[in-house]
């Protein structure tokens, strides 16, 4: 009998033909696919943008472009790579992997979860449609501080792009919630969720906390550039730093949203590869929620030097200071787990190990950002620039690249070429490196950042940098080969792929089915 | 394109024989303040790099000695409260070790106020350049002030068309100069955007915001010329608005104090003088080159959807009155600033006929000039 309903109920939903299943797929691996896919796309194109940058300051004086288009370079470069690449890359993951890690047979709100997506797209391309429009892209840098910003050309499609982007995340992040609140598998509780899962619960309640903030500093900026207000014009009684705060207020919990699914991730593989449980599983839990909710009462580091009173400035230097203690439990955790364990070095972990290593740097570099009197000498410098791109690529980015490794079997049911990850791994690790590091050295000698044109002390280190960006850079169509490899042939994957991982997503077949876990499965406590 | 290739080619050359490798850290600096911040800046640094050298070296080892090959039975521990609790307590050890000598040299930091013997300069940031006016040195009225532009050519940034000089994008032409071992409160603000002003030998970065007014005190103790960057993305020309800082024995900066007197003296006399159009074409040219050049561009032709062209311009051709009107009130909402504060009668005048003869303009249009009587005259209110 039950047989029968469950080719009755395979009859009517299988995907449809072409485009059309694409445009109006609720299927949450479907939707995860179309996020991947996107932001793969705007990751190439960030990083074409990010070659451009290096190629103009690969030595002093202005070469390739005016310092009107190199602004907007910058400005796009981080806005693409922070709201297209990296957030779309997360949301995609959590799509795919969410509901197969808690059993689910999809997400919560799959006609919503396919509008998130779509308007992903509409948002970029009114954002990039300035690009052929006069006075062009903005380019006051991705963090538009007022006033720079209110009297820039085409403001309101950046403003209107941005609150595009901001519902679609706010409904991603509905979505997310709503599954692991009502979705999981009879005998899971929270605490024995897989910690990805858990990372983006955190994610989720930071993003739908943070993007209505978002949302009214753009608007309050389009007030001022289009209605006559006074939030952020000094001549008409307003604040300009209020525009900061607000904006920062958003920003570094942003950066936690970047970096929180990548904890997760991270720990996920690392377990696998060293065929040992996560040490801490439930110290990971709190390590997260406790820099979520510190990530709420630090914003104003990003601001020492706007003339706050000496109070503020000791508030944000010890509150940013203590942020140190869970992420430091976060890594102490991963190299607890590695020890004893038995360890092989496939791509994913070649991946995660580097994560922890270079995003550990970039949280020490952090540290030394939040010595507020260090700080007024390496603040808007490029010693900045170096910190945040170790936490985001070599970060962020790496534990993607990691996730994708890892789980493509899943999606594909082929194993990607292992050498040619490992390839991939290595080109990329270099590259990052010989990118990033040196950037603390001009940075510290005191070069300033958002700079077109450098003076000539700086020269050499700004080479290699731009040279290291170009090996890195490149690297990216490997991996996209490697992936279209996998997607198309390769060795058959078995369901369990790897034989140290635990999990319900390894249960199902490789490829995991166009339905997973129609019945729930059942989890002992 | 030869040129350019050779260029290209003599810069990667002289990359490898050139000594700035060595270049990769803070500067110590010239102030107390410096040394402090320098010392606090090592410290931080030699504490991760201890936490690193630890964490990653137990790291490296385990993942070496817990390799497949060599361990194939993995351990199945998960936890240890001992050990969480200590790796708890110990980094909140280090941080509130860290952050008391912080939050000291901090404290000092923010002591600003007015000392005996001090002096204050207020520092304001416009797009793109620094106004310095000095405000315990009154000419006539007003404080000694003056504006501070960037002098390197634009042949030497735009596509390196000549070799780069020594202090290239450092230099400016006029340099705010002070007294060695005295209290300097330098009063930052903004015209227009957000700048700031950074100059790491004194560990001073203060953002320039408009409607506020940021102190930033420094004593400097070793005479020298120190160089500085505005740190905080303002526009264009964000990369183009250094600082230079000429610290002096007391003795020579009196000495300099008379000498900018005198020559604000002398003016009175140059308005009143008769000019000829050469004349005033030839100093106006000058002046177009640093003051206008950036935004309006070198052939007066602008960027379109940006800066509107002066080549051809009805107002630059045709109407005097209202040229001059522009550039004493500047255009509000725009980038167009009041150029009243930054150019004296003379300089304004001279500038102005320059770009009404310029670029066939004198041919199109009236080809009238302006004289530095009819800015007097424009001032009083009689034009």
């Amino acid at each position: 009998m039950s047989a029968v309903i469950e080719n009755h109920e395979h009859d009517h939903h299988g995907p449809q033909k072409g485009i059309l299943r694409w445009l109006f797929t609720t299927n949450h691996k479907d939707i995860g696919t179309l996020y991947l896919w996107f932001s793969f796309l705007m990751f190439l194109t960030g990083g074409a943008m990010a070659m451009g940058i290096r190629a103009e300051l690969f030595e002093p004086g202005l070469q390739l472009m005016d310092p009107i288009r190199y602004n907007q370079l910058v400005t796009m470069h981080g806005l693409i790579m922070i709201f297209g690449a990296v957030m779309p890359a997360f949301v995609g993951l959590a799509n795919w992997l969410i509901p197969m890690q808690i059993g689910a047979p999809d997400m919560a709100l799959p006609r919503m979860n396919n509008l998130s997506f779509w308007l992903l797209p509409s948002a970029f391309i009114i954002l990039l449609s300035t690009a052929f429009m006069e006075g062009g892209m903005p380019g006051f840098g991705w963090t538009f501080y007022a006033p720079l910003s209110t009297n820039y050309p085409n403001i309101a499609y950046f403003v209107f792009a941005v609150h595009v982007m901001g519902v679609s995340s706010i409904m991603g992040s509905i979505n997310v919630i709503v599954t692991i609140m009502n979705m999981r598998a009879p005998g899971m509780t929270l605490m024995q969720m897989p910690l990805f899962v858990w990372s983006w619960l955190i994610t989720a309640y930071l993003l739908i906390a943070v993007m209505p903030v978002l949302a009214g500093a753009v608007t309050m900026l389009l007030m001022d550039a289009y209605f006559g207000t006074s939030f952020f014009d000094a001549a008409g009684g307003g604040d300009p730093v209020l525009f900061q705060h607000v904006f920062w207020f958003f920003g570094h919990p942003e950066v936690y949203i970047m970096i929180l699914p990548a904890f997760g991730i991270t720990s996920h593989i690392i377990s696998t590869f060293s065929r040992k449980p996560l040490f801490g599983h439930s110290s990971m839990v709190y390590a997260m929620v406790s820099i979520a909710v510190l990530s709420f009462v630090v914003w104003a580091h990003h601001m020492f030097t706007v003339g706050m009173p000496l109070a503020a400035e000791l508030f944000f230097m010890w509150a940013t200071m203590i942020i140190a203690i869970p992420t430091g439990v976060k890594v102490f955790n991963w190299v607890a787990t590695i020890f004893k364990g038995s360890i092989t070095y496939e791509t994913p972990m070649l991946f995660a190990i580097a994560f922890v290593v270079l995003f550990t740097i970039g949280g020490l570099s952090g540290l030394m950002l939040a010595i507020t009197p260090a700080d007024f000498q390496y603040h808007d410098t490029y010693f900045v620039v170096a910190h945040f791109h170790y936490v985001v690529v070599p970060g962020a980015i790496f534990s993607i690249m990691a996730a994708v490794y890892y789980w493509l079997p899943k999606w594909t049911g082929n194993m990607y070429d292992e050498k040619m990850g490992k390839l991939h791994f290595w080109l990329s690790f270099i590259g990052v490196n010989v990118t990033f590091f040196p950037q603390h050295f001009v940075g510290l000698a005191g070069m300033p950042r958002r700079y077109a044109d450098y003076a000539l002390q700086f020269a050499e280190w700004n080479a290699v940098s731009s040279i290291g960006a170009f090996l890195f850079g490149l690297s990216q169509l490997l991996f996209l080969y490697i992936v279209i490899k996998a997607v198309f042939a390769g060795k058959k994957a078995t369901a369990q792929v790897w034989d140290g991982a635990e999990g319900l997503e390894w249960t199902v077949d490789s490829p995991a089915p166009y339905h997973t876990f129609e019945t729930p499965p059942k989890v002992n406590g | 394109m030869r040129n350019k290739l050779g260029l290209f080619l003599l810069s990667i050359t002289s990359f490898y024989t050139s000594a700035d490798w060595l270049d990769v850290n803070m500067p110590v600096g010239v102030t107390d303040i410096s040394k402090e911040v320098f010392d606090l800046h090592m410290a931080i640094f030699f504490v991760t790099v201890a936490i690193g050298v630890i964490v990653f070296g137990f790291m490296f080892y385990s993942m070496w000695r817990y390799r497949r090959s060599n361990n194939k039975k993995p351990a199945k521990f998960k936890e240890n409260h001992k050990l969480e609790i200590l790796w708890t307590v110990i980094p909140t050890l280090i941080l509130v070790a860290m952050a008391v000598p912080a939050s000291i040299t901090l404290k000092k930091i923010y002591d600003h106020e007015a000392e005996e013997g001090g002096m204050d300069i207020q520092v304001v940031g416009w797009q793109w350049k620094w106004q310095y006016k000095y405000l315990d040195e009154q000419v006539g009225n007003k404080p000694l002030s003056f504006f501070a532009n960037l002098t390197t050519p634009p042949d030497q940034y735009e596509y390196n068309r000549v070799e780069k000089g020594e202090n290239y994008l450092l230099e400016v032409d006029e340099e705010v100069v002070v007294p060695v071992n005295t209290p300097i409160r330098f009063l930052i603000t903004s015209n227009d955007v957000i700048h700031s002003w950074y100059m790491s030998d004194f560990a001073v970065k203060q953002d320039a915001i408009p409607g506020f007014i940021n102190v930033a005190k420094t004593t400097i103790n070793e005479p020298g010329i120190y160089r500085g960057n505005c740190t905080e993305l303002c526009g264009e020309r964000h990369a183009y608005m250094p600082i230079v800082v000429r610290a002096v024995t007391k003795e020579e900066y009196d000495e300099w104090v008379a000498e900018k007197r005198e020559a604000m003296e002398q003016l009175a006399f140059l308005t009143e003088k008769e000019w000829t159009a050469d004349e005033l074409y030839a100093q106006g040219e000058e002046i177009y080159k640093t003051r206008c050049a950036a935004c309006h561009q070198v052939n007066g032709a602008g960027i379109t959807g940006f800066y509107p062209a002066l080549a051809g311009s009805e107002v630059v051709m045709n109407d005097k009155t209202g040229q001059i009107e522009i550039l004493m009130e500047g255009i509000r909402g725009s980038q167009m600033q009041s150029f009243a504060e930054q150019l004296n009668e003379v300089d304004m005048a001279a500038v102005i006929t320059f770009t009404r003869l310029a670029w066939n303009n004198d041919k199109q249009g009236d080809g009238t000039i302006v004289v530095p009587k009819d800015i007097v005259d424009y001032k009083k209110g009689d034009l």
